[in-house]
C-alpha cells in the first residue's frame, strides 16, 4: 500500500513538474528572448508578468477549435497528441534524485531514444493529415531532419553508455561521482546538444515549421487547444532534452551542499537558458546546409567519438 | 565555429545593458516641443481668434479631413462658422500648418487621442479652440496685415506706411 502511493505520488508530481516547467517555459522563454534584445517581455499580468501563461491558456481554450474540411481527420486529431504522449513517456526515465524516477528501466537510455523516434511521428503526420503545401513540406523536413539526426543523437550517446556500463540512467548518473562524463565525453555532449536542437526542433534547426518560408510549417492549419499541444510539446520536448543532458553529462542529482533534486533543477534550468540563448543567437541555415551538416560532419564526428572512447577503454583495461 | 560561439557570448552580455523600452502608460516617452500630434486653433494674444478661414488648411490637406465654412462678423473679421477635424482620417503630416497664413492652426506634442466610437474623433472647433497663442507668442494677423477692419483702418497696421493717395501729385 505504502509502496503504491509513494509511486503514485512520484507518477503525478513527474507529471505535475514536467506540464508545469514547460509551461513556465513560454513565460520564461519570450522573457529572456526579451532581457537579450533590450526588451522586458510580458510583465503586465501578475508579478514579472507571470500570470501571461494563464491569460495565454485561457484564451487558446476560448479560440475555436477548427478542423479543416480537407484534412484527415483522425490523424489531424490524433498528431498533436503524439508530441506530448511521448515527451512524457521519456520523462518517465530520468532519475529527478537517488529514488525519485517513475521508473528504472535497464534500457533507460534506448526507451527515451524510441520515444523521440516516436515523437517525429507527431510532425511528419500533422503535416501530411493538415493537407496543405505548406504543412506536408514541414512535415518532409521534419521527417528527413529528425531521421538523420536520430542516427548520431544515439551513436553520441554509445561514448556514455560505455563508460557506466549501462543503459540504466541512475547508473549513468552513479557513475559520474569521480568525473562528469562531459569531460571525457566532450565531444559527445556537443554532438548530443546539436541533435537535441534538431530533434525538439527548435531554432536554429526549426526549418519544419520556418515562419519566413512555410507559414508556420506542419502546424499551420492548427488552431486553438491542438495547436497549444504543438507549443507545450516543443517545451516539453526542450525541458526533456536539458533534463536529459543533465542526467548523462552533467552527473544529474550530484552536487555539494544543495539536496539532489535542486542540483537536478538548476542544472536544467541553466541549460535551458542556454537552449534559449541559442534562439536568441543563430540563425536558421539552409535546408541542404543542414543535412550535409548532420551527414558529412555530425555523423563522422560521432562515429569518431566511439571509435576512440572504445579504443581508450580497451587500451586502460 | 568560432563565430557562433562568439556571437552567443555577445547575447549573452545583453543581459547587463540597460533595455530600450520605454514602459509607456507608466513611463512616458519625450515628445520634442515641434511634434507633429493633435492639432489645434489658437488665439492672438488679444484673445481673438487666429484662423482667418481662409480655406488653405482644408485645400492642403492630403486627406481632405479638414471642413470648414468662413463667415464674417461685424467689424470685418473673417472667422470661421464652423471648424471641423476629422482625426479619424487626418495623417498629422503638418501640411495645414505650413499653409496656414495667420499661424492659427498648429500641431502639437499630444498623440493620446483614443475613442471607442469613432464618431468621437470628429473634432469641432469648440474642442480644436485654445486659449492661447500656441508656439507663436505676440503674433497678431491683424495688426500686421494691411487689411481695413473695424477700428483700424488702411494704414494703422505695425510699420505700415499711410497708403499713398495716387491722385495727387504731391510727392
Amino acid at each position: 500500500m505504502n509502496e503504491v502511493t509513494q509511486s503514485l505520488l512520484i507518477v503525478i508530481g513527474v507529471l505535475f513538474a514536467a506540464m508545469t516547467v514547460s509551461a513556465g517555459l513560454i513565460w520564461l522563454e519570450r522573457r529572456l528572448l526579451a532581457l537579450w534584445q533590450d526588451r522586458y517581455g510580458p510583465n503586465r499580468v501578475g508579478p514579472f508578468g507571470l500570470l501571461q501563461v494563464l491569460a495565454d491558456m485561457i484564451k487558446i481554450f476560448a479560440k475555436e477549435d477548427w478542423i479543416p474540411p480537407f484534412a484527415d481527420k483522425p490523424v489531424f486529431i490524433i498528431a498533436p497528441a503524439i508530441v506530448v504522449v511521448t515527451a512524457l513517456l521519456s520523462f518517465a526515465v530520468i532519475p529527478f534524485a537517488p529514488g525519485i524516477a517513475v521508473i528504472e528501466l535497464n534500457v533507460g537510455l534506448l526507451f527515451f531514444l524510441a520515444m523521440s523516434s516516436m515523437g517525429a511521428y507527431s510532425v511528419v503526420l500533422a503535416g501530411w493529415a493538415s493537407d496543405n503545401k505548406y504543412s506536408l513540406l514541414g512535415g518532409l523536413r521534419a521527417a528527413a531532419q529528425m531521421l538523420s539526426y536520430e542516427v548520431f543523437m544515439g551513436l553520441s550517446l554509445m561514448g556514455v553508455v560505455m563508460l557506466a556500463g549501462s543503459f540504466n540512467l541512475r547508473e549513468i548518473v552513479e557513475a559520474q561521482r569521480g568525473m562528469w562524463f562531459c569531460v571525457p565525453q566532450f565531444l559527445g555532449l556537443a554532438i548530443f546538444l546539436v541533435a537535441g536542437v534538431a530533434e525538439t526542433h527548435r531554432l536554429p534547426f526549426d526549418l519544419p515549421e520556418a515562419e519566413s518560408e512555410l507559414v508556420a510549417g506542419y502546424h499551420s492549419e492548427y488552431s486553438g487547444m491542438k495547436f497549444g499541444m504543438f507549443f507545450v510539446g516543443e517545451y516539453l520536448g526542450v525541458t526533456l532534452i536539458s533534463a536529459l543532458t543533465v542526467t548523462l553529462f552533467f552527473g544529474g542529482w550530484l552536487g555539494p551542499w544543495l539536496p539532489p533534486l535542486v542540483w537536478f533543477f538548476l542544472k536544467t534550468f541553466v541549460l535551458i537558458c542556454g537552449f534559449i540563448l541559442l534562439r536568441a543567437t543563430l540563425p536558421r541555415p539552409r535546408f541542404d546546409q543542414l543535412m550535409a551538416f548532420g551527414w558529412k560532419v555530425m555523423l563522422p564526428l560521432a562515429l569518431l567519438n566511439i571509435v576512440v572512447t572504445g579504443g581508450i577503454l580497451l587500451a586502460t583495461k | 565555429m568560432i563565430s557562433i560561439l562568439r556571437s552567443l557570448w555577445q547575447v549573452l552580455l545583453h543581459t547587463f545593458q540597460p533595455r530600450a523600452t520605454i514602459q509607456y502608460p507608466d513611463e512616458k516617452p519625450y515628445l520634442p516641443p515641434r511634434w507633429r500630434g493633435r492639432i489645434v486653433l489658437t488665439r492672438d494674444p488679444d484673445g481673438g481668434e487666429r484662423c482667418v478661414a481662409c480655406y488653405l488648411c482644408s485645400v492642403a490637406c492630403p486627406v481632405d479631413c479638414i471642413a470648414l465654412q468662413a463667415t464674417e462678423d461685424e467689424s470685418g473679421r473673417r472667422y470661421p462658422e464652423f471648424f471641423r477635424i476629422n482625426f479619424s482620417r487626418c495623417i498629422f503630416c503638418g501640411f495645414c500648418e505650413e499653409a496656414c497664413p495667420t499661424y492659427a492652426i498648429q500641431l502639437t506634442p499630444d498623440f493620446e487621442m483614443s475613442e471607442y466610437r469613432r464618431q468621437n474623433l470628429v473634432y469641432e472647433k469648440e474642442d480644436l479652440m485654445i486659449n492661447g497663442p500656441g508656439k507663436y507668442p505676440g503674433y497678431n494677423f491683424y495688426r500686421v496685415a494691411g487689411l481695413a477692419i473695424g477700428g483700424k483702418d488702411k494704414g494703422e497696421a505695425e510699420n505700415e506706411e499711410p497708403p499713398v493717395d495716387v491722385r495727387s501729385l504731391m510727392p
